[in-house]
C-alpha cells in the first residue's frame, strides 16, 4: 500500500484484480461472449447428433491396427483432440483481438489511464479477465464433452483427457499471450482481430505444411505445432517423429512434438508474446 | 509547500520533425483556477496527455505535487483528477459500475464509495440514469459522468481538457459552478478551453501557448489590462426603454474612463473604456445613478480576446 494526499492507494495487484473484475462485467454483458458460447453449443450439437445418428464405433472408430486399444480414449480423441483447439482459437480472437487496440480506438483506456494505477496492471487484469472468461467457455465444452463420454462410456474417464484438458489450458494461455500481443501493436481492433484470426485460422497451418512438406524441418518455432500435443496425447501410442522412405528411396519425416517439447513451445510464446506486448503497451502512446 | 502544485520543467514533446511542445516551462500553485488557451494544435491536450502519463515527453519533466509522473505515475496521480479528451466509458457498464472501478482504483471501498458516487453523481445531476448501461448515453451525458470519475476521490489537482465540451448550456454552466465551488475547497484547477468567455468566468488566472511555446502566464486581471490599456475594454449594456443618441453624446460619453460608445439597438449599448476593473465598477455606478433605465450590465470577453488574438497573431 501506498499512502498519498491522505488516502491509502491499493496495492497494484488489489488494482489487476479490480481491473479482472470489471472486465469480466463487460464480457459477461457482451455478445461476443454469447456468440463465442453459441459456437461452442453448435459445434457440440453437431458433433452430439453425429455420435447418435452414425453410432460411436463408426465416428471414433478403435482400430487395434492403428494401436487403439482404450475405445473410450478413441471418443475423446475424436471430440475433444479435433475441435478444441478451433474453440481455444476463437477465444483468442474474440476476447484478445481487441482488448488493447480497443482502448486506443474506442477511447476506453482514456477512462482508466488518467488514474493512479500502473498500465501493467491494466494489461495483465484485462488479460487475466480474457483468461478467465475463456475458461469459462472451455469448461462449458470440456462438460458437454464429459457428459457425451459418461453417456457412451460411463465414467471410464481416460487419464489422457485430463492431460489435454491442461495442454488445452497452456495453449489458451499463449494463444491469449499472442493476440494480446498483436492488440497492442496496432491502434485498430479490425486490424488487430484480422491478423489474430488469418495466422492461427490460416497461416500457422499452411507455413506448418510448408515447412514440413517441402523443407522437411521440424516447426519447433510454430505454436500450432506445439499445440500438437493436445491431440497426440489422446492416442493410445503417442506419435513420433518418422522417417518414411518414399518411392525414389527419398526418406520423408513426419514430425510430432513430444510432451516436454509442446510444454515448452507454448511456454516460449507465451513468455516471449507477454513480455513484448506489456513493453510496447507501456510505451505506446495515447495521441 | 504552500499548497497543490503543478510543474512542467522544460517540457518538450516531438513527433519526428514535428514540435508540439517546446520546452514548456510552467509552474502553478496553490488553490486557484488556470486556464490553459491556445489554437487548435498549440500544444494544449499535449501538455495535459504528458501530466496525465497518457504520452511521454521528449524532454523535460512534469510534476504534480513535487512529484515527477513519468517516474512514480501511482503517486503523482494519486491526487489528481483527469478528464482528457472526453474519454468513453465502457458501453456495457452503468455509471455505478464505471464509477466503482474508479473508486476501487482509487482505494475508496464499501459506505465511502457508496456514499461518494451518490454524491458526484448528484453533482453532475445524473441520479435518474446511475443504473443504466452508459453505451444508451449522449456525448453530454457520458462527459457528466467523466467529469463525476474526475471528482470522485476529492482530489486536489484537476487537469481539465475542455471539460464542457457536448455539453448543452445548462451542462456547461453546472460545470463551470463546479469549478467555481472547487475553488473554494483549496483545490487547483488547470483547465484548457477554447471558451475565453468561460475562462474569464470561472478562472484567476491565464496561460497561453501557440505552437508549443508559452506566450503568457499571469493572473487574468493582469492578461487583460494588456488589451485595456489601447482601450479595449468593454462592457455590454441592456436597458429598459430607449436611448437616443444625444443622450450617448451628452451624458454616456463624457462618463470618466469612457473611450467610446455604440447604439447597436435602441435598448442595447457597448461601452468601451480603459482600466481594468476598478474602472469597470466605476462604470456600473456612473450607470445607476444616469437612471436610464439600466437592466443588464455585462463585460464582455473582448478583452480577454482582444489580447488573445493580439499575442497569437503575434506569433503567427
Amino acid at each position: 500500500m501506498s499512502a498519498t494526499g491522505g488516502r491509502i492507494l491499493p496495492t497494484s495487484l488489489a488494482q489487476v484484480g479490480t481491473i479482472t473484475k470489471y472486465e469480466l462485467v463487460s464480457y459477461f454483458r457482451s455478445r461476443r461472449f454469447f456468440i463465442l458460447l453459441a459456437i461452442g453449443l453448435i459445434i457440440s450439437g453437431l458433433l452430439t447428433g453425429l455420435t447418435a445418428y452414425y453410432g460411436i464405433s463408426i465416428v471414433a472408430p478403435c482400430l487395434l491396427a492403428e494401436g487403439c486399444v482404450t475405445p473410450s480414449l478413441a471418443f475423446y480423441s475424436f471430440w475433444w483432440g479435433n475441435s478444441i483447439t478451433f474453440v481455444i482459437v476463437l477465444s483468442g480472437i474474440f476476447f484478445g483481438g481487441d482488448a488493447i487496440s480497443g482502448e486506443f480506438q474506442n477511447k476506453t483506456g482514456y477512462f482508466l489511464v488518467g488514474n493512479p494505477l500502473r498500465r501493467s496492471s491494466i494489461y495483465i487484469g484485462k488479460w487475466l479477465g480474457a483468461l478467465i472468461a475463456s475458461v469459462i467457455i472451455l469448461a462449458i465444452y470440456a462438460g458437454i464433452t464429459v457428459g457425451n463420454g459418461l453417456y457412451y462410456f460411463g465414467a471410464n474417464i481416460p487419464y489422457q483427457f485430463a492431460e489435454s484438458l491442461g495442454f488445452s489450458i497452456l495453449y489458451l494461455i499463449a494463444v491469449l499471450g499472442f493476440t494480446f500481443f498483436f492488440s497492442s501493436l496496432f491502434k485498430t481492433s479490425a486490424m488487430s482481430i484480422l491478423i489474430t484470426a488469418i495466422l492461427f485460422l490460416f497461416a500457422f497451418n499452411l507455413i506448418q505444411l510448408i515447412v514440413i512438406g517441402l523443407v522437411q524441418i521440424e516447426p519447433w518455432f510454430i505454436i500450432t505445432y506445439g499445440a500438437g500435443i493436445i491431440g497426440n496425447v489422446l492416442n493410445d501410442a503417442y506419435p513420433t517423429t518418422q522417417g518414411i522412405r518414399g518411392p525414389g528411396g527419398r526418406e520423408r519425416f513426419t514430425y510430432a512434438a513430444t510432451v516436454p517439447e509442446g510444454i515448452a513451445i507454448l511456454l516460449a510464446y507465451f513468455v516471449v508474446t507477454a513480455v513484448l506486448g506489456l513493453l510496447l503497451f507501456e510505451r505506446k502512446e495515447f495521441t | 509547500m504552500s499548497g497543490p502544485s503543478i510543474e512542467a520543467v522544460n517540457l518538450s514533446k516531438r513527433y519526428g520533425s514535428f514540435t508540439a511542445l517546446s520546452n514548456l516551462s510552467l509552474k502553478i500553485e496553490g488553490s486557484k483556477c488556470v486556464g490553459f488557451l491556445g489554437p487548435n494544435g498549440a500544444g494544449k491536450t499535449t501538455t495535459l496527455k504528458i501530466f496525465t502519463d497518457m504520452i511521454r515527453a521528449s524532454e523535460g519533466k512534469a510534476l504534480i505535487n513535487g512529484v515527477d509522473v513519468h517516474l512514480n505515475k501511482k503517486k503523482a496521480l494519486s491526487s489528481v483528477g483527469s478528464l482528457i479528451e472526453s474519454p468513453e466509458i465502457y458501453p456495457s457498464l452503468t455509471p455505478r459500475e464505471a464509477l466503482s472501478m474508479v473508486s476501487e482504483l482509487r482505494g475508496l471501498s464499501g459506505t465511502e464509495k457508496r456514499k461518494r458516487i451518490e454524491e458526484v453523481v448528484t453533482e453532475v445531476n445524473m441520479q435518474e440514469w446511475l443504473d443504466k448501461k452508459v453505451g444508451k448515453f449522449s456525448k453530454g451525458m457520458k462527459q457528466r459522468i467523466n467529469i463525476a470519475a474526475a471528482l470522485l476521490s476529492d482530489p486536489d489537482v484537476f487537469l481539465l481538457d475542455e471539460p464542457t465540451t457536448g455539453l448543452d448550456p445548462r451542462g456547461m454552466a453546472e460545470v463551470r459552478d463546479i469549478v467555481k465551488s472547487l475553488k473554494t475547497k483549496n483545490r487547483l484547477i488547470f483547465m484548457s478551453s477554447h471558451l475565453l468567455n468561460e475562462v474569464q468566468d470561472v478562472c484567476d488566472e491565464v496561460a497561453l501557448i501557440d505552437h508549443g511555446k508559452l506566450l503568457v502566464y499571469d493572473t487574468l486581471s493582469n492578461v487583460t489590462k494588456r488589451s485595456s490599456t489601447d482601450g479595449g475594454n468593454m462592457v455590454e449594456i441592456e436597458l429598459s426603454r430607449d436611448v437616443d443618441e444625444q443622450t450617448i453624446n451628452r451624458n454616456i460619453a463624457s462618463l470618466a474612463n469612457v473611450v467610446s460608445a455604440e447604439r447597436p439597438a435602441p435598448r442595447k449599448l457597448r461601452i468601451y473604456f480603459s482600466g481594468g476593473v476598478e474602472n469597470q465598477e466605476r462604470l456600473l455606478l456612473d450607470f445607476a445613478n444616469l437612471k436610464i433605465g439600466l437592466i443588464s450590465f455585462h463585460p464582455s470577453g473582448s478583452a480577454l480576446e482582444d489580447t488573445y488574438l493580439k499575442l497569437i497573431k503575434d506569433t503567427l
